[in-house]
């Protein structure tokens, strides 16, 4: 048993950490929330240099033949840095549909993204205007758009739109790999609100002190480091293990996770964090947003007791 | 990243597995004197079969088990309903001290008898001004010949009042404040000056007693470490209280699966899916995090302020898990014996071993590195 990341894959988060610290993401993921995707497609293209969409695609079809451990440290990374894109529907999901095969190539080498469609759990599929591959999951099938009418979102990088699709869905290897990417997201996006709360703590003073030396803030934010340090191992060893029950059982916990660092982040950075230009605010309606997404907690909790 | 488990452990856990599903007795609870003494003899029985401290080195009773082993074997005891250990503050919290700061001597003479039962030790910390704040601690000792004479009051130690021998910090240089000035001491719970009372619990049984100290001699062979060096050795013991060693995974994985169970058998009531959903998560969360833990100690890796977050979370875990079941119980729970007596116990978790608030400034400060409060 070694239940810890290999070198190789703490290698691959700090090149993606790095890459996208450089990359303007914050500044990509405002403009795709109003449809100028040029900055976002840019930045994407560079996660497929890094072997992103590729990892779970075999090497036979031009991907790199990774394993879900490796997928759960990119998506941490892309939650950190909120990363806009259907990365979930192309790097997790479509992989795993033997419908989409003949795109795996083009997914892999970053030039083709694909979308999916999934009621009740996933019943708008996300940036289905850029998408080349829109994935019907119930169906197991290739779909289609129809409008072009986005569907505003809680979270205004989420562009959402409508696909006609019937086939409901409640499990299978390929959600159950999108639903694992969720989670890894949100324990990302959870560990920035942190460490941005931390950060804020050390340098803001109120009352002559540094709010961070007030018990408040800290308990606040010791309780926030202390979900975030359990729910990475649930991630990773669901993982691992890919059992639906602990599939799950990370989806919640993320979730929860991430939600209880984003209102704690909220209140350490007090109204400034109520702004738009705030990077916080791109954490906080994400995690919001996919909280209820891919599942919701009742869904996961069901599956957790389920026999 | 794999969660393999090798041969050589599946073996001995499948050993482990069989002997408890043979010989796990029903105790009353430890903290009567009869309850006590039958709890000495399971010791001593687990004893004979090497599973008492399977990860201590074969000379001190132990079968130098792997960490990975030792937290298969609690997973195995507790999910065979097997009973809590008497000699617990000996064996994971002394122990480890002895095998950081002790003597070869101090290990000979005392390990082996802590491994049998024969020898209980009481943790004698806390003293009436001195519950958080340890530093704060007034009783003393004084050099003599061969050895020191300590005086002073503990108090809410745990079993004492049925237990052979206790330890704790004496202040050993008066011109010293705080945590410097301090020695480690066990000493004899029977020895002439030393008065223990016993104090009843919220159940009524005299879990708790207070020590009182006369001018009570201990030998120079009795002190763990320098004199002086008293809140290094501590924080060792400490440690241990909080992190890996005290409570293992297997306990809240077998009891949350027991609350599974419990909730399925009342015909899954819907207003508590969710609770029993989530204490599950929370204990596979801990398990899988105690393996990471164990992963990383096996690297070469320390076990730092993160023993407080293991500390914070289960003692929230225990006592959610806890409650849900009451619940779910309903009138019954009141006279449900099991689950009120790990109910009785879950309370006092976010208390004892450093209460929460206490955990929260150390995770905040030492962990993510906020400011330090100011203190006077
Ligand atoms: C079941 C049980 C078994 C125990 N067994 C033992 C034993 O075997 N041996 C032993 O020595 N002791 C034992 N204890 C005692 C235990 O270690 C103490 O209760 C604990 O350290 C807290 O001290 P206190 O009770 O004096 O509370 P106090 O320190 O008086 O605290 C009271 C309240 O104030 C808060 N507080 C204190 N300081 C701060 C601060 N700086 N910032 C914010 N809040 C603060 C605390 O969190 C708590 O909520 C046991 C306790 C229990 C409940």
């Amino acid at each position: 048993m070694r239940f810890a990341l290999s070198p190789e894959q703490r290698d691959f988060a700090t090149s993606l950490h790095d890459y996208l610290t450089g990359a303007d993401t914050p500044g990509a993921t405002r403009s795709w929330a109003q449809g100028r995707h040029e900055p976002g497609r840019k930045l994407l293209r560079g996660l497929a240099e890094l072997g992103v969409p590729a990892l779970l695609i075999d090497e036979a079809h031009g991907g790199l033949g990774a394993d879900p451990v490796d997928l759960v440290v990119a998506f941490e990374a892309l939650g950190y840095h909120a990363v806009p894109g259907p990365l979930v529907e192309t790097a997790a999901v479509a992989p795993a549909v033997p419908a989409a095969q003949a795109w795996w190539p083009a997914l892999a080498s970053g030039e083709a993204l694909a979308t999916v469609v999934a009621p009740p759990h996933v019943p708008l599929a996300l940036d289905a205007d850029i998408a080349q591959v829109v994935v019907d999951l119930g169906a197991g099938t290739l779909g289609e758009t129809t409008g072009t009418e986005v569907v505003g979102s809680l979270d205004p990088t989420r562009r959402l739109f409508r696909v006609p699709s019937a086939t409901p869905l409640t499990g299978g290897r390929a959600f159950d790999l999108g639903v694992l990417a969720v989670a890894a997201q949100l324990l990302g996006a959870g560990q920035w609100l942190l460490d941005a709360s931390v950060a804020y703590a050390k340098q803001r003073s109120q009352y002559g002190r540094l709010i961070g030396e007030y018990q408040a803030i800290k308990h606040l934010l010791a309780d926030v480091a202390t979900h975030l340090e359990l729910t990475r191992p649930l991630v990773h060893g669901a993982a691992v293990t890919a059992s639906p029950q602990d599939i799950s059982a990370a989806k919640v916990k993320a979730g929860d996770a991430a939600y209880l660092a984003a209102r704690t982040a909220l209140q350490v950075h007090g109204a400034i964090g109520y702004t738009a230009e705030h990077d916080l605010g791109l954490r906080l309606t994400k995690v919001r947003a996919l909280t209820g997404a891919w599942g919701d907690g009742r869904f996961h909790r069901e599956r957790v007791l389920a026999r | 990243m794999d969660l393999d488990i090798d041969a050589e452990s599946v073996a001995f856990r499948d050993e482990v597995r069989e002997w408890l599903a043979a010989h796990v007795p029903t105790l009353p609870s430890m903290d009567t004197a009869e309850g006590f003494a039958a709890h000495r003899e399971w010791e001593a029985q687990l004893a004979d079969a090497r599973l008492s401290v399977v990860s201590w080195p074969r000379e001190y009773g132990g079968r130098d088990a792997s960490l990975l082993q030792w937290v298969l074997f609690e997973e195995e005891y507790y999910a065979a309903g097997a009973p809590g250990r008497v000699s617990q503050n000996g064996i994971f919290m002394l122990g480890p001290t002895l095998f950081a700061h002790g003597t070869a001597e101090q290990r000979d003479r005392i390990l082996p008898a802590m491994a049998r039962g024969e020898q209980v030790w009481a943790q004698a910390w806390s003293e009436p001004e001195a519950g958080s704040d340890i530093a704060a601690l007034r009783s003393s000792a004084v050099r003599t010949e061969g050895g020191w004479l300590l005086s002073g009051q503990k108090t809410w130690s745990s079993r004492a009042a049925f237990a052979d021998r206790a330890f704790g910090l004496f202040r050993t240089d008066p011109g010293e404040r705080r945590h410097r000035g301090l020695t480690y001491f066990m000493f004899d719970l029977r020895a002439e000056g030393v008065t223990v009372r016993p104090i009843p619990q919220l159940d009524g049984e005299p879990g708790f007693a207070e020590i009182f100290l006369d001018q009570v001699f201990v030998p120079d062979a009795d002190v763990i470490g320098e004199p002086g060096q008293g809140w290094r050795v501590a924080m060792t013991t400490a440690n241990n209280e909080r992190g890996l060693s005290l409570r293992s995974p297997g306990r809240f994985l077998a009891a949350a699966n027991r609350l599974v169970d419990l909730w399925r058998s009342t015909g899954e009531p819907a207003a508590s899916r969710d609770r029993v959903a989530d204490a599950w998560i929370g204990a596979r969360a801990y398990q899988l995090y105690t393996f990471g833990t164990v992963s990383r100690l096996a690297e070469g890796g320390q076990l730092g302020p993160e023993s407080s977050v293991n500390k914070l979370f289960w003692s929230h875990l225990d006592l959610g898990l806890h409650d849900t079941a009451l619940d779910i119980l309903g009138p019954a729970a009141e006279t449900d014996r099991a689950w009120v007596e790990g109910y009785l116990f879950s309370l006092a978790g976010p208390i004892y071993g450093g209460t929460d608030q206490i955990q929260r400034n150390t995770i905040a400060e030492r962990l993510l590195g906020l400011p330090k409060e100011a203190r006077r």
